[in-house]
């Protein structure tokens, strides 16, 4: 199993769960965060107070799937996560150990 | 324009009044003057928790309630400290130029018959007790996230025995000093806005900076709630100025029209500096700019043509604007400009009644030099005793009971260390 993080520009979030879903992936988490990278931050006024805003809103999407379906789940969020400017994000994959379910005590990838 | 003003301004109005003939001629109070001055008290009394959201939204969440209560306690003492005595203060008999007598402590003596011009004399009471708490109320915004609640309460109920009740008289109650040489303030300029801005800057010269500031960034928690606060004010406003006719005549639709126009013009004014300064204009900037206006236009609201409440409504969106830039530059912690906006606002706005006035009042425009004179000298009158009468009562209290929270406190909020609250939570 492989997990696969994701963090990705807010607005582009509908569009990367209709790609995982087309690529067959069935559950997902998202999460608002913030952070920042190459992109930089901003500046902000407020009543002609400057403040420089280094942290940037960012949507962070956590997929766990198995093994054979990571290389599509990786190229679906790639392809509709890019805008082509700075700031598109990174995908982070990772390796998974175990996973249950909750309910039924599943375990591995019959959990996912 | 209060009923007992004498000065030579008031003259012509009336007169017209007389010779027109008033709608109303009866012997007991006037029910279209007395029903608008209710209305006006009401709307005037919104302003307060319009000035609480203002405020609110400019501060860190963890001092949301803190700053809301910091208004919402001016209702509680400032109400009850004006029917006890600041009414008799401001507006007592056997006046003196400086101070009101004693004759009205508790309201006494007036029953629903006495009559006070066209009105019951209690609806005029009443009246002027809203501006009573919101004068102090607005002071809180230079105080919010350090004040100790307890020490801001004691503070605001000896400010109106000391600075508020004392100005109300002198300009507003009869044998006043300022009145008497004729300082014209329809609404309030200097006794609301000049008092609370000046006072706001002697009050932090003493309380200090917050913890980090300027380093740390300070940033509106919700502006949301600010702009619909921006919002009541505006609607609360009209009965502030208008109200202050004191009657539903034609002065009152006068201040009404003057008041709209200034606020418009003043968000115009400000949003254009701040286009220009920073590129873009800023939804802040919209609700600071259109107080700014309303605060300007307040002392000569029923005094000054629409026309030229552009004018006065504009140049207090620019003014206000570079005044609340320039508190970077002198490094003090007007944390919510109450300065920058109501002192330095309402300084304009009694200078340009002295400039633009031409309804019942000269001014520089219809070469009146003296009267511009007299303004100046109201002006720099209210700012000087409530600079120093509040410094004075400021460092008495910091001295004795102390003015500010630990430095715990502060970090922590006062949402919770103060009030033991929190105003979100998930």
């Amino acid at each position: 199993m492989k997990k696969i993080e994701a963090i990705i520009k807010p607005f582009r979030l509908d569009d990367v769960k209709d790609a995982l879903k087309e690529a067959g992936i069935q559950g997902m988490t998202a999460i608002e965060v913030k952070g920042f990278g190459r992109q930089k931050g901003h500046t902000e006024h407020y009543r002609g107070a400057e403040y420089t805003v280094d942290f940037i809103p960012k949507v962070k999407i956590e997929v766990v799937v198995p093994d054979e379906l990571a290389p599509a789940a990786v190229e679906a969020i790639e392809r509709s996560a890019r805008t082509g400017k700075i700031g598109d994000g990174k995908i982070f994959v990772l390796a998974v150990e175990e996973a249950v379910r909750i309910r039924t005590g599943e375990r591995g990838e019959e959990a996912l | 324009m209060r009923f007992a003003c004498p000065f030579r301004a008031a003259a012509p109005a009336l007169a017209l009044l007389l010779v027109v003939g008033p709608a109303w001629a009866g012997t007991g109070p006037n029910p279209g003057d007395t029903a608008w001055l209710l209305a006006s008290s009401a709307l005037v009394l919104l302003m307060v928790p319009g000035l609480a959201l203002f405020y609110g939204g400019m501060v860190r969440a963890k001092n949301i309630l803190s700053t809301l209560m910091l208004s919402f306690i001016a209702m509680g003492v400032i109400a009850v400290q004006w029917v006890v005595a600041g009414y008799s203060l401001s507006f007592g008999g056997s006046p003196g130029p400086w101070i009101g007598g004693l004759d009205r402590l508790f309201l006494s003596g007036l029953t629903p018959e006495t009559l006070s011009g066209t009105v019951p004399t209690l609806a005029f009471a009443v009246f002027q007790g809203m501006f009573a708490i919101i004068t102090p109320a607005l002071i809180s915004g230079a105080l919010v996230e350090r004040v100790k609640f307890g020490a801001y309460t004691l503070f605001i109920v000896l400010w109106a025995f000391l600075v508020y009740d004392p100005l109300a008289h002198w300009v507003w109650g009869e044998g006043g000093w300022l009145l008497r040489m004729g300082a014209l303030d329809f609404a309030g300029g200097t006794v609301v806005h000049v008092s609370s801005g000046v006072s706001a800057l002697a009050a932090i010269l003493v309380l200090g900076k917050r913890r980090g500031y300027p380093t740390e960034r300070f940033i509106p928690h919700n502006l949301t709630m600010t702009l619909l606060g921006a919002g009541l004010l505006w609607f609360g406003w009209f009965g502030f100025n208008a109200g202050s006719a004191l009657a539903a005549n034609g002065t009152a639709v006068l201040a009404f029209v003057s008041t709209n126009t200034a606020a418009a013009a003043g968000m115009l004014g400000w949003l254009a500096a701040e286009k220009v300064r920073f590129g873009r204009p800023s939804a802040l900037g919209a609700a600071s700019g259109l107080v700014a206006g309303l605060v300007a236009i307040t002392p000569g609201a029923g005094f000054i043509t629409p026309g030229w409440a552009i004018v006065v409504g504009g140049l207090a969106g620019l003014i206000c604007f570079r005044a609340v830039c320039l508190k970077e530059r002198l490094g003090y912690d007007d944390a919510l400009d109450v300065f920058g906006v109501h002192g330095v606002g309402g300084a304009w706005g009694a200078l340009a009644t002295g400039i633009f006035a031409t309804v019942g009042a000269g001014s520089l425009i219809t070469g009146d030099l003296r009267q511009f004179g007299v303004q100046v000298v109201g002006v720099v009158a209210a700012a000087v005793y409530a600079f120093v009468v509040t410094w004075v009562l400021c460092r008495v209290l910091d001295a004795t009971i102390g003015l500010r929270v630990s430095p715990e406190d502060e970090l922590v909020g006062l949402d919770q260390t103060a009030h033991g609250e929190v105003g979100y939570s998930l």
